[in-house]
């Protein structure tokens, strides 16, 4: 068999978090009641027109700026025409030939190598509504219901060059981007909630190979996990069929979460022709230089900066460092505790351990957080102060994010205070190895492992709040 | 170049028109006569021309990124032709 | 009361004197409309409560002892692609038959401040694409000259209002030629202000990058009047622009000695009626006698204006009317049961022939390899036209040419042939290609037919246009009013 490579490219859509919409004042807030947030030029009602946030064009120019991308000097609008009952103009006002940023890379890191992936392209343009089918799905729907409130949320999207080669490169690569985006504050960047989007163009060729094969598109990756899952499915898809001597279909396909599969949305036949031609209802944009380096001189630490600062002055590990700087709202909760607790590298294991656990299996973002850092922070101040143990510990904060509970509460609540009382202890210790002749002779017939059972023993019988050092100690005197 | 049927039936799908094949035929002819009659602009060289998208001297008009009250919901929906919970209501899509 | 043949400016002041109330003024309106728009049918919707509760209102202000505003209590109407909030804005296009916007146009808005009453909606061609109210989705309007003619179009029906008496003034809007040319077919003074001059917000887009909202009125001073209280720039149009509004109607005066004016002669040539071209010509030695410096003068580019508009019109348009989609608002066939039937019944049965036509057209203008030889070719042409107004107004401060090739044609004389229709924005459309200023004024009739004299100037220079119609109207030296209609 041949070995293939795949060429991958990444088409994202990130919503800006500014109050009000792109092209009028309406509010951008997520989940209000459908058809609430609405105006009649979001509505697209006869005679209305458009007028630009200054807001956007200036989170536009920061996150090209992040990504290090040329801004224009001149740039324009443009209509993208096509039929959908979620566009209220049936057009999209976004920018054609003339994007406001060009030419830029983002720098990803795979398995602790760098590789620069280029940025072909970032430009602006307005959202649509949301559709709701009924029968949860559109292809066995009898009707759908439209909502508004979403048609004219600002977008950016941002058009990678085909230089990703695998689909765990894609993944990282849009984790990066998020972390940029969030970084400069331009977006939230919440999957979950549709404010980042991912379209993926792919093809598959020889390696070695310099031209490109036939490529699909993919929709519908709703999570860096489905990302990644479904361009393995493509790529396997696409290689099986030239290896089987057949040919690729250049067609759009969407990502079926269910069945794990790609399944054909519409051909190149079907595909649309867009007619884009300059938007009559907006002026041109003329970027001045001054204004550009003002927005450059507004623009915070970013990942790569952050992952430096960690290393260097908390003395992290480079991999703790990695992990924790992906996320802005990660990196600042992490800040924030060092800040208080002067432990960094028990807050990163932590942080990195049970927080992002929780998180991830809850599917939460850390913004969302029941644990706050002052929290975390108290939790390992009673620790420390031998309060409670490690083992408790861990208890307490598996109970804390799942009651918002503080720490203190939920020890004092349910007696789970370390015991420090030597007199306690011995008690205890007498009745297990009252209860454990066998195991007190093994021990005392040199069999080491014996001791560590009887240990276990005193801390099943006090829930685990029996101080270990003091129960190894009386153990070893007694025995 | 005349304008063939197929061409006119392929730009009504990208219209969302619907045409019958008489007005199919009656506007390929009169297309096709407008078009001809466009051709005239083929005179001119306009190779180093600017195009003119926008008569006015003038760029950059913003508004400030600051939230106003839209129009109440059942207003929006006031001239729908079906709606259903607030939303507007259209037939099935696939 | 005889109150066809009243001016804004008169109105005002009797007004003013206290000789008659504005609901006073608003009856005799709405009762002349009664009484004569079965014969002219300018009017879609007769908007009467509408209109005596906003001229009460004005009379209550008035009683308070103060001086009412130039437009206040002054019975007036729109054309149907104007947005007026709550009252159906139907464009004479079945797909809109029923749809009441939730919002005021901007130029609503302002004349509401100042206390215009608004009798009803005009006719025009189905959202403002024809030339005669042809193309109007409901009925055709008649010419008040003869009934048996087109009043022009698109804004038909305001140009017919305003001779017809049926309102004193009305606003039309055009795209190319859409307020002048029935204007001159009507013989009433109709002016397309600057692009960016007046909001566009609100105004139902045909061809937004070339549509402007003016005034129809029956003298060059109304004119004045009108357009001083639509002008100006709004927030909500990104095209509109922020340069002050000069009092125009303060700037009229009879002498333009010394002021240059151009006669193209590109405007006089082949197709242009033999009567037209001399009725123009005696107005520019009304001029000259007054001391304007008339030359001849030439736009090379003239002859290309029509082709590349047919170009970019169609293709905004296009876009701009894929909206009416039944989802919304307006009609939609309930009966299709999946979205790409409804859409295409109910654009098929919801536009009229000629919409579809210029949907096609522009469609297939911008679709994938035709953009550059249709589309961009056009913006190039555009650049070529604007360029030869840059030139000529170097020299001159005004160019004279007639208003439409011919007088007012008989109805259905030109349904059959698109192009001949087309050729009646021959001169109208190259100021909208250029975003220039122009009106149309009477100047003459022509076997009893109204003819109209357009007067173009630069940018932004309404002033001086208005000036220049002024003076000729002021030495004409004749009336031009529609023959009075026989009422039942």
């Amino acid at each position: 068999m041949a070995e293939y490579e795949a060429v991958i490219g990444l088409e994202v859509h990130a919503e800006l978090k500014t109050k009000s919409k792109i092209f009028c004042s309406c509010s951008t807030e997520f989940g209000a009641e459908p058809n609430t947030q609405v105006c009649p030029v979001c509505l697209g009602l006869p005679g209305t027109l458009p007028v630009l946030n200054k807001k956007v064009v200036e989170y536009a120019i920061k996150a090209a700026l992040a990504l290090n991308c040329k801004i224009a000097e001149y740039s324009k609008f443009d209509r993208k025409n096509y039929f959908y009952p979620d566009l209220p103009k049936n057009y999209q006002i976004s920018q054609y030939d003339l994007p406001i940023a060009t030419d830029g890379y983002l720098t990803i890191n795979i398995d602790g190598k760098e590789k620069r992936i280029g940025i072909t392209r970032l430009h602006m343009e307005e959202d649509a509504g949301k559709l709701v089918h009924s029968n949860d799905d559109i292809s066995r729907a009898d009707y759908s219901l439209v909502d508004f409130n979403r048609a004219g949320v600002p977008l950016i999207e941002i058009v990678s060059k085909p230089d990703i080669r695998t689909p765990e490169e894609a993944r990282i690569y849009l984790e990066q981007l998020k972390a940029i985006l969030q970084y400069t504050d331009v977006s939230d960047c919440k999957m979950q909630e549709g404010s980042l989007r991912c379209d993926a163009n792919v093809s598959v060729r020889p390696k070695g190979s310099s031209e490109f094969g036939t490529k699909t598109e993919l929709k519908n990756m709703n999570s860096f996990k489905a990302l990644q899952k479904a361009l393995e499915y493509e790529i396997n898809r696409q290689i099986e069929l030239l290896e089987k001597g057949l040919s690729v279909v250049q067609e759009t396909r969407t990502w079926n979460e269910q069945k794990g599969i790609t399944e054909t949305l519409r051909s190149k036949e079907e595909a649309h022709d867009y007619r884009y031609f300059p938007e009559p209802d907006l002026v041109p944009l003329v970027i001045s230089r001054d204004w550009v380096e003002e927005i450059r001189k507004s623009l915070p630490e970013l990942p790569s900066e952050r992952k430096q600062r960690l290393i260097r002055d908390y003395g992290l590990p480079e991999y703790d460092a990695e992990v924790i700087t992906r996320s802005k709202a990660l990196a600042d909760f992490y800040d924030e505790c060092v800040k208080i607790y002067d432990n960094p590298k028990e807050i990163s294991n932590w942080v990195m351990g049970e927080l992002l656990r929780l998180l991830n299996a809850n599917n939460m973002e850390v913004e969302d957080s029941p644990i706050k850092p002052k929290d975390l922070v108290e939790l390992l101040e009673l620790q420390n102060k031998g309060i409670i143990s490690g083992k408790i510990a861990k208890q307490v904060f598996d109970e804390m994010f799942e009651t918002g509970k503080d720490a203190e509460t939920i020890v004092n609540e349910k007696n789970l205070v370390q015991i420090n009382d030597a007199n306690e202890i011995e008690k205890i210790v007498d009745k297990v190895m009252e209860e454990n002749p066998k195991s007190v002779e093994d021990y005392r017939n040199g069999k080491e492992r014996a001791l560590k059972f009887l240990v276990g023993q005193v801390m099943k019988e006090t829930k685990g709040k029996a101080n270990p050092q003091l129960v190894n100690e009386i153990l070893k005197k007694k025995l | 170049m005349p304008l063939t049927r197929e061409e006119v039936e392929h730009v009504a799908m990208l219209a969302r028109l619907e045409l019958s094949k008489e007005e199919t035929v009656s506007y390929t002819n009169q297309l096709d006569s407008i078009l001809e009659y466009v051709e005239k602009l083929n005179e001119l060289d306009v190779e180093n021309v600017e195009p003119t998208a926008h008569v006015l001297p003038i760029n950059n008009v913003f508004r400030e990124d600051e939230v106003k009250e839209g129009i109440p919901r059942d207003v929006a929906l006031s001239n729908a032709p079906d709606k259903e919970n607030g939303q507007f209501k259209v037939p099935k899509i696939v | 009361m005889e109150v066809a043949r009243l001016k804004a400016h008169e109105i005002h002041e009797m007004l003013k004197k206290g000789e008659v109330s504005a609901r006073e003024l608003t009856e005799a309106f709405l009762d002349r409309i009664e009484k004569v728009d079965d014969k002219i049918r300018a009017y879609v919707t007769i908007t009467k409560e509408k209109a005596l509760e906003q001229a009460d209102k004005v009379d209550a202000f008035i009683r308070s002892k103060e001086t009412p505003e130039m437009l206040a209590g002054i019975p007036m109407a729109l054309k149907d692609n104007l947005c007026t909030k709550d009252i159906k804005t139907t464009c004479s296009s079945k797909i809109l038959y029923n749809y009441k916007p939730p919002y005021n146009a901007t130029v609503v808005e302002k004349l509401w401040e100042k206390g215009a009453v608004l009798l009803g909606k005009l006719n025009m061609d189905e959202f403002a694409m024809g030339s005669s109210t042809e193309n109007s989705g409901f009925f055709t309007t008649r010419n008040p000259w003869d009934l048996e003619r087109v009043p022009g179009g698109s804004s038909g029906g305001s140009a017919a209002a305003v001779a017809a008496g049926e309102a004193v003034y009305t606003l039309g809007s055009d795209t190319g030629g859409s307020i002048r040319q029935p204007a001159s077919f009507c013989g009433v003074v109709g002016l397309k202000p600057t692009y960016g001059r007046v909001s566009r917000y609100g105004l139902v887009a045909f061809a937004s990058s070339l549509d402007q909202i003016g005034p129809i009125t029956k003298d060059v001073k109304d004119c004045a009047f009108v357009l001083k209280a639509i002008a100006g720039y709004d927030p909500m149009d990104s095209t509109s622009v922020n340069a002050p509004v000069p009092d125009y109607e303060k700037m009229l005066d009879d002498n333009i000695k010394g002021l240059r004016v151009g006669v193209p002669k590109e405007y006089f040539g082949s197709g242009i009626s033999e009567e037209v071209k001399d009725k123009v010509r005696k107005a520019v030695d009304v001029l000259e006698n007054l001391g304007a410096i008339c030359e001849e003068t030439s736009l090379p580019h003239t002859e290309y204006a029509l082709p590349a508009y047919y170009i970019v019109a169609p293709a905004e348009a296009s876009s701009n009317l894929a909206r009416y989609d039944g989802v919304q608002y307006g009609y939609r066939n309930m009966k299709a049961d999946d979205l790409i039937s409804m859409y295409k019944t109910t654009r098929s049965e919801g536009f009229g022939p000629e919409v579809k036509r210029r949907i096609m057209l522009g469609t297939y203008a911008l679709s994938s390899g035709y953009y550059d030889a249709y589309y961009l070719k056009a913006l190039k042409v555009r650049t070529l036209i604007k360029q030869d107004f840059d030139k000529a107004f170097e020299k001159f401060d005004v160019l004279v040419t007639p208003t439409t090739p011919t007088t007012a044609f008989k109805i259905g004389e030109r349904t059959k042939d698109i192009i001949s229709m087309y050729m009646s924005d021959l001169l109208t459309v190259p100021a909208n290609m250029a975003g220039i200023p122009a009106i149309s004024v009477p100047c003459g009739l022509s076997e009893g037919l109204p003819v109209g004299m357009q007067i173009m100037a630069k940018p932004f220079a309404e002033d001086v246009l208005l000036k220049v119609a002024y003076a000729y109207e002021c030495h004409r030296g004749f009336e031009i009013t529609a023959p009075e209609l026989e009422v039942s």
